[in-house]
């Protein structure tokens, strides 16, 4: 089986499910990461559910696409599209971060569906950059995708594997950054100014491409745009907001890595239940 | 005099027919495939080398991605830059993901000489050894960094090995077997057993001679891998012997001799006596000026086997 979904109310449903889903989870661990989960929701789902190529029958399914999540710490809804995808059954999210588990509280291959071990950050995009490679060595269409926080960049290894990527050409790999302007201790460009960011991946010999990293048709279009680049590896950078979807959560650091408590889960999930899809 | 060859040079001879025979190796270098011999593959299999620049943190991580693959990536650098620089790497990417990826670095000890405190990497043992799942390899001589290199190939799982910049006499035979975990008894004896890797398997068959002199016969171990330790080999020598002395070019914290320790406070106390850095950076000098300061020479050891026999005695 390979999911491909091109309906945008779909997608959108999708979206409010996942949002639930990765707050429900994270009550019920008592500890995780909402807000970068949050953000992520709609590439994840673009992702696993538009353009990847996986057969969630068969994880290990050796031309497959692949997707490395770099900011280990969205494991919450990396584990929920998995799962949706059906990877493993839905029942096993609520032992997200439980002794003897698979759903580690960082992203974890013991997850049928993960790729690879993250949770230091500015580690995916070198590993994703070594698939490229071996796919093109290879001489196979695999893509790689690589999904990266903002704060994330900060780290100088991320600029490393950029250099990298766009000197060998790895116009097989996409990286998307989850550019919702806010880390763990405050906004990021208070903290460590990324911008002018785009200039910065275009100066490093990326394509690079800036979209609403919450609506679907940009994010559909960008990607659809990566099979279309050759000789450069691609970056979109997904203008997103952190904890997005619960108004108390939105742009809020302090959400960062905090499980909301009974009344504010409780709070969040009416607000969600009041989003129109259409 | 035994011929004189550095073990990067066992290595990188070695990676060269390794190549022949496998096409899934790959070599990726942080711009040192000159100083660690990986240079020999790359003009062999240019198609199949890769040199990231000076990026250590992304070879590593590169590599761990070739692997996923199916690919049997080296990755090459100077020990301290790669085993300091890119720790986190190797312990996530590598380690943590059980990645199959053979990490093989040179100018490991003191003997790399006039560069300096910098460049001599004297950590690398301990820093790797306390990573799980990696095998940390420190080969005696040239050849059996060849043997080394090939085993590590035919394991599935993260290798470490460091290789040396100094020529070191050649000590072993074409013959002798190598196996990965198993030390090698290279001369026998009851009073005292010497356990070295690297030169200091060397040093310690000189200070053999010389404790032969005060009527001393001492065992010598060369202990090439450090992890997993031969926990047999070092009990063989604890009930045998009744006295240790480890040799490392090395911090004397946390690398042979600790892991040696580890080993004999658990499951046979007998006096031990370790040679190795003393909680010190080196400096720039020739190799034997360096080995001569830093007491890392024949007599260093013998006088260390002295006195362990003393304590043994007491």
């Amino acid at each position: 089986m390979t999911t491909k979904c091109e309906d945008i109310n779909v997608l959108k449903t999708k979206a409010v499910a996942y949002r639930k889903k990765v707050l429900q989870i994270i009550h019920a661990a008592g500890s995780g990461h909402p807000g970068g989960s949050l953000s992520a929701v709609e590439i994840f789902i673009a992702l696993y559910h538009y353009k990847m190529a996986h057969r969630p029958d068969n994880p290990r399914w050796e031309d497959r696409d692949r997707c490395i999540v770099s900011k280990g710490h969205c494991s919450p809804v990396t584990y929920v599209t998995l799962a949706d995808c059906g990877y493993f059954p839905e029942s096993e999210l609520l032992r997200f971060r439980k002794f003897g588990s698979p759903l580690q509280g960082h992203v974890h291959i013991r997850v049928p569906g993960v790729e690879f071990n993250t949770g230091s950050l500015g580690h995916g995009l070198s590993v994703a950059n070594g698939i490229a490679l071996g796919a093109k060595m290879l001489k196979k269409k695999i893509k790689t995708y690589c999904i990266l926080g903002d704060g994330e960049i900060q780290e100088g290894s991320v600029w490393e594997a950029a250099m990298t990527a766009a000197h060998h050409k790895l116009d097989n790999l996409c990286a998307i950054v989850d550019y919702n302007k806010v880390q763990e201790n405050g906004r990021t460009n208070d903290i460590k100014n990324l911008e002018p960011l785009p200039a910065k991946w275009a100066s490093f010999g990326w394509q690079v491409v800036e979209v609403d990293g919450h609506d679907f048709h940009d994010l559909l279009c960008a990607l659809d745009q990566f099979d279309t680049v050759s000789d450069k590896p691609y970056v979109i950078l997904a203008h997103t907001v952190k904890g997005k979807g619960v108004s108390f959560m939105e742009g809020k650091s302090q959400w960062h890595g905090k499980a909301p408590k009974e009344d504010q889960l409780k709070a969040a999930l009416a607000e969600l239940d009041g989003i129109k899809t259409n | 005099m035994s011929e004189m060859i550095p073990t990067r040079d066992g290595f990188g001879n070695e990676l060269v027919k390794l190549g022949k025979e496998n096409d899934k190796i790959v070599v990726l270098s942080g711009d040192m495939e000159d100083a660690t011999r990986a240079e020999y593959f790359r003009d062999a299999f240019p198609d199949r080398f890769y040199n990231l620049g000076i990026a250590e943190q992304d070879v590593v991580g590169t590599a761990a991605g070739l692997s996923s693959l199916g690919f049997i990536p080296f990755a090459c650098s100077f020990a301290v830059f790669m085993t300091n620089r890119a720790y986190d790497m190797i312990r996530l990417d590598i380690c943590y993901n059980n990645s199959n990826v053979k990490i093989v670095c040179s100018h490991a000890g003191v003997t790399v000489g006039e560069d300096g405190a910098s460049a001599q990497c004297l950590e690398d043992l301990a820093i790797m050894r306390v990573l799980p799942n990696i095998q940390v390899i420190c080969p005696a001589d040239a050849i059996e960094a060849a043997k080394a290199t090939r085993a590590m190939t035919g394991i599935t799982g993260p290798v470490y090995m460091r290789t040396s910049r100094a020529p070191f006499p050649v000590i072993t035979r074409e013959s002798d077997p190598f196996e990965i975990g198993r030390a090698v008894v290279v001369r026998p004896g009851g009073d005292v057993t010497l356990i070295a890797c690297g030169l200091m398997v060397y040093e310690s068959l000189r200070a053999a001679d010389i404790l032969r002199k005060d009527g001393i016969e001492a065992r010598v171990v060369n202990m090439h891998t450090i992890k997993p330790i031969d926990i047999e080999a070092i009990q063989t020598a604890a009930r045998e012997t009744g006295a240790i002395v480890t040799a490392e070019e090395h911090q004397v914290s946390g690398g042979l001799g600790s892991a040696v320790a580890e080993v004999a406070a658990r499951f046979c106390p007998v006096p031990i006596e370790m040679i190795g850095v003393p909680d010190t950076f080196g400096e720039s000098g020739t190799p034997q000026e360096l080995l001569m300061k830093y007491h890392l020479r024949d007599t260093d050891i013998a006088a260390a086997a002295q006195k362990a026999l003393q304590r043994k005695k007491a």
